[in-house]
């Protein structure tokens, strides 16, 4: 009987799904507080980086890119798998080759930052943080995407 | 200890924390970390309008990122009214707040200056083109650019993607173009 055994399966499957979404909401929370209190959602500490006035902002993002890249390696090395015992998915060829898709994008959302002094994650800690007016600056954020999303097949990449 | 958790976290606290979040959802869920897939999970949720990049199964893939964000709203709520008093002025440099000044910004309390991020900022055109624009921009350009800080700055440089390097070339040039030359412009 299939249906029987396959029952409590997709249970447990479903309790594991769950369960990281809390672990995820968890992380997420971790996050918000990194993010204020480090203050790299503050527009002025933006302002400050993009006219090289203070080292923090480099210190902030360099100091997450040496730790993550030395655990990476290490990951590599070691063969780790994840905490199910699946393969990790590092990016693949198609997504580590450059194209202009990364240097265009990546300036427009450039000019962006350096106006609303916040990228993607800070946006959602400071509406969180009671920054009402940061609402109106993630529906416009989704408004840009949702463009994008319609002009993709006429923009070079 | 609350005194060392409600004042600013130096750099070399955040930064490895951060560096930390890339290694953990590596072994967690076997994905590189981003942040700005949330706009296009949330598109695609809302308001995908038979457009192709958001005809796919957002539950399955964007769930995850989903709850991510929802977290990070809450741990905003966490850091900026737990974890800290309503005064705290953010301490950037002298050079930095003489430009500001220049540019008529009077309020330095808080993470973003008053006079341009509020409502009532909204009815003039720099606080315009600071939100809207701004907000547009970054929404925009990450999902052309397949990725924000998050992705390519920080984990695209962990695992040493040359689109990522090129992608934060991007980031800089655009922002510098907009600190240096469109900021002036506004004030």
């Amino acid at each position: 009987m299939p249906a029987a055994t396959s029952a409590p399966a997709e249970k447990h499957e479903q309790a594991r799904s769950a369960e990281s979404l809390v672990v995820y909401l968890l992380l997420g929370l971790f996050l918000g507080i990194v993010f204020l209190k480090s203050e790299v959602a503050s527009w002025f500490r933006i302002q400050e980086m993009f006219r090289f006035q203070a080292f923090r902002m480099y210190g902030v993002i360099g100091g997450a890119v040496a730790v993550g890249a030395l655990g990476v390696a290490l990951l590599k090395r070691t063969g780790a798998l994840t905490i199910r015992g699946e393969p990790i998915q590092f990016p693949d060829a198609e997504e580590r080759r450059p194209g202009i898709r990364h240097f265009a994008g990546g300036t427009c959302f450039g000019l962006g930052w350096g106006l609303l002094g916040a990228c993607p994650g800070p946006i959602y800690a400071l509406l969180g943080s009671g920054l009402g007016v940061m609402l109106v600056a993630l529906v416009s954020a989704l408004a840009g995407a949702w463009v994008y999303g319609l002009l993709r097949p006429e923009l070079p990449h | 200890m609350l005194d060392a958790l409600r004042s600013p976290w130096p750099w070399w606290v955040a930064g490895p924390l951060i560096g930390l979040v890339v290694l953990f959802v590596f072994w967690y869920g076997g994905r590189k970390w981003g942040v700005s897939q949330s706009l296009q999970h949330i598109c695609a949720a809302t308001l995908p309008r038979g457009i192709e990049y958001f005809r796919y199964d957002w539950r399955k893939d964007g769930s995850w990122n989903l709850a991510m964000v929802a977290g990070v709203v809450l741990g905003g709520f966490i850091g900026g009214r737990v974890l800290s008093g309503p005064d705290d002025v953010v301490a950037i440099s002298e050079a930095t707040r003489a430009d500001l000044i220049g540019f008529g910004i009077t309020d330095f309390t808080g993470l973003v200056p008053s006079d341009l991020f509020s409502f009532q900022a909204l009815l003039t055109p720099t606080g315009v083109a600071l939100v809207i624009g701004g907000g547009f921009l970054v929404g925009f350009g990450a999902r052309w650019a397949n990725g924000c800080t998050s992705g390519h700055a920080i984990s695209g440089l962990a695992t040493l993607q040359p689109s990522s390097l090129l992608a934060v070339i991007g980031f800089f040039l655009g922002g510098l173009i907009s600190a240096h030359f469109l900021l002036p412009l506004l004030f």
